[in-house]
């Protein structure tokens, strides 16, 4: 978390501050030439896939944030959170199957339908996260780091097949926003209404964690128990209600993001928690594991990667959706080996 | 089930080693006890062919739970991409002992069904060895990048790359990238059929040999039981459990914490891709739906059951768990009328509660290393079992 961070060295002499500038900053510098020079390879694919890619990394972030609260108050990878996300899709669905809401639906029935579903899927995985924390984590605090990510692991395979008896396959999901119609056009990119939704509810979302954490007595407390539990307690912190609170945090996020992914991607089925789980995890380590505003730009970066992956080819070198998570894992390891702490130089307790 | 009876009687009379036991004379029980296991289902049971089919899964599953033992038991390093070692194990047999290569017309001391087909047809046991040695130096290269990191974001980087290989295996059908054009793996349909174990010259053994093919996979434990005994007790071994306990320490001693780990990625590795052509072999296909994440965290799981770093207690939890698996939950399917689904369709929640439940109720596993707490009784008498259970056993320490 941003409080956490431990202030920046002094600045090196005047002489050498371009080389320190460069080699700090050397990863983002070679995916801005890379993207640069895909650009300038085909120009108006390119746009349309950053143009994906964000709308799609918007989902992402909301998951990453997920995974960075919650790493950076009690350094644990969750792996049981794109579970979570996969749950929220699926509460979101059937509550649209239960109301009979579908494409047919009035339009101020369709915007308060998906409004209440939000709010219904948001609970739902906020619930379910913190009933995880009491039953997997609260039991091993204290015990060595790798037991509760075990638990984690066990967790998240639970979960994924409580999905697969819930919906054994693939299921559709009612085009409540006509998500492939064209809202307009830029620079010869059709931005679709799926793009538009995707956006509309995450910003202000992400506006109101950031407000959260930022600005509130709570906000306080779990950027207080981030930087230091025993601390916080000896402050008079209550450390299990915050860290509760953080895991409700992260499940809401992930509720929000299952409905908008349910939405716009038309689908849902038991197995989507798992890879997003890990793009959105490499998303928040991109971004330095534990800081939000980095957890939001790592899940677009992310987003437009895969975009440009999933579009088939890259300067000629061909790839194209089998090959993007190999791509996103491979981009995960040269992170985690090369720079533990993120594009950003937030500096983490571990690396 | 009468198998993992069967099995680890002998283990659990001894369920603590005292420094009076020979290593050697478990060994000699254990695998005595194993060998005897077909006879015992043939005097006891009329139709064997499942339970002897599962069996077989078990043997191979021992090698690679006793492979992955060394990586995060004996050395401590979580690997949880381990899959990654069996298929390039499992794909070396493929592309070895199979028809995949129609082009290439190699034989050396082939079976006499596979002369005269067209393809690379290598014997089984020149294979073993090929593919031990390949997957040993693709474990020291895919080690090289995770030396600097520790714990979770150790966990993290393995895990991708055991994502990434089946992947990779996966898309190369016609080169690596796009480089190239040679067809590696038949995509999603993966290579088959693979050869039948033989010797060179005469007739391989058939696919319903079970006998036979169970003792071959007995061989093949017999002989991973030997290394890990010999490696434990070795200089490296013991450098291994140093690493684990502090690198820090275990670095100002002098060990070399390169090497030692690096060895612990290629030993661990080779015995994955042992498994790997032993699996190959004995279901005759390869491809890359068996290479899912599930089946690291299914190995580990019989790691962290029995008892991490204890080679028996990673025994007994492959033997339960493989048998449970191919055995136990498909005998359970019997029941999906009354209970409306396939139990085998649920198989890895089941595994991932085994996961959860072990870890906050005995986190050292169902036996426990005995080395370390005769460590902790020798040395420090006065601090041999503390409180904390989950701190002393479970061997896993971080920094």
């Amino acid at each position: 978390m941003e409080a956490a961070s431990i202030p920046e060295p002094a600045a090196s002499p005047p002489g050498r501050s371009l080389l320190a500038f460069l080699s700090a900053n050397i990863l983002p510098i070679l995916l801005g030439v890379a993207l640069l020079a895909q650009f300038l390879h085909e120009p108006t694919a390119t746009l349309e896939d950053i143009k994906n890619g964000l709308s799609n990394g918007t989902i992402w972030a909301l998951i990453a944030l997920g995974y960075t609260l919650v790493y950076g108050i009690i350094e644990l990878i969750n792996f049981a959170h794109g579970e979570v996300f996969m749950i929220g899709s699926f509460v979101a669905l059937s509550c649209w199957q239960i109301a009979g809401v579908d494409a047919a639906t009035g339009m101020a029935m369709t915007v308060v339908s998906i409004l209440v579903v939000l709010l219904i899927a948001m609970l739902a995985s906020g619930t379910l996260n913190v009933m995880i924390e009491r039953v997997a984590y609260r039991p091993l605090r204290g015990a060595p780091r790798l037991a509760p990510l075990i638990t984690a692991i066990g967790m998240s395979f639970i979960l994924q097949n409580v999905g697969l008896l819930w919906r054994p396959t693939p299921e559709g999901v009612p085009d409540l926003i006509d998500s492939q119609g064209t809202m307009f056009t830029v620079l010869d990119v059709a931005v679709k209404y799926s793009d538009v939704f995707a956006v509309e509810i995450t910003a202000p979302l992400l506006y109101a964690l950031l407000y959260f954490v930022g600005n509130t007595r709570y906000g306080k407390a779990m950027r207080a128990t981030a930087q230091d539990p025993d601390a916080a307690r000896l402050m008079g912190i209550d450390v299990d209600r915050t860290i509760a609170l953080t895991f409700i945090l992260g499940g809401l996020l992930a509720g929000a993001a299952g409905m908008i992914y349910a939405l716009y991607n038309g689908a849902v089925q038991f197995n989507q928690g798992f890879t997003a789980g890990l793009i959105a995890f490499t998303a928040a380590v991109m971004g330095g594991i534990g800081n939000l505003k980095g957890a939001v730009i790592g899940g677009l970066i992310i987003g437009v990667i895969q975009a440009i992956s999933d579009s088939g080819e890259y300067l000629g070198l061909e790839l194209g959706t089998d090959w993007t998570p190999a791509v996103v894992f491979a981009i995960l390891i040269v992170i985690m080996v090369f720079r533990p702490q993120g594009l950003f130089g937030e500096e983490v307790r571990e690396g | 089930m009468s198998t993992a009876t069967a099995a680890s009687t002998p283990v659990l009379k001894k369920p603590k080693l005292s420094r009076g036991t020979s290593p050697w004379i478990i060994f000699l029980s254990v695998v005595g006890a194993l060998a005897l296991f077909p006879v015992v289902v043939d005097t006891l049971m009329t139709d064997d062919a499942s339970l002897m089919k599962a069996s077989l899964q078990a043997l191979a599953y021992i090698v690679m739970a006793l492979g992955l033992n060394i990586v995060v038991g004996f050395a401590g390093l979580l690997d949880l991409g381990y899959v990654a070692f069996y298929a390039i194990g499992a794909f070396v047999v493929a592309w070895l002992g199979s028809s995949h290569f129609a082009d290439a017309d190699i034989h050396i001391l082939a079976s006499s069904a596979a002369e005269n087909l067209p393809g690379i047809h290598v014997n089984f046991f020149i294979v073993l060895l090929i593919g031990a040695v390949f997957t040993a130096i693709w474990g020291a290269l895919l080690g090289a990048p995770t030396l600097r990191l520790r714990g979770d974001y150790l966990a993290i980087v393995t895990l991708a790359f055991g994502e990434i290989v089946p992947r990779v295996f996966e898309n190369s059908t016609s080169g690596i990238f796009g480089i190239g054009s040679t067809d590696f793996s038949n995509g999603k349909q993966g290579i088959q059929p693979i050869d039948s174990i033989g010797f060179p010259g005469q007739l391989p053994i058939g696919p319903f040999e079970n006998v036979k093919l169970y003792y071959i996979g007995l061989a093949l434990v017999a002989i991973t039981l030997f290394i890990n005994i010999m490696l434990r007790d070795s200089r490296m071994g013991r450098a291994w459990i140093a690493v684990r306990e502090d690198e820090v320490a275990a670095s100002a001693m002098g060990i070399n914490l390169v090497r030692t780990k690096l060895w612990a990625y290629a030993i661990g590795a080779a015995l994955g891709g042992f498994a790997g052509v032993y699996f190959g072999a004995i279901n005759t296909s390869v491809n890359v739906d068996q290479f899912a994440f599930g089946k690291s965290v299914f190995i580990l799981c019989m790691v962290i059951i029995g008892g991490m770093g204890n080679i028996w207690g990673v025994v007994l939890g492959a033997i339960a768990l493989s048998m449970l698996n191919s055995f136990g939950l498909p005998e359970l399917n019997k029941l999906s009328d009354p209970i409306g689904f396939q139990v085998t369709s649920i198989s890895f929640g089941i595994f991932g509660f085994f996961l959860l439940a072990m870890m906050i109720l005995r986190p050292e596993g169902f036996l426990p290393s005995g080395r370390r707490k005769l460590e902790l009784h020798d040395e420090e008498p006065e601090v041999a079992i503390p409180d904390d259970p989950g701190d002393q056993a479970y061997e896993v320490r971080q920094s």
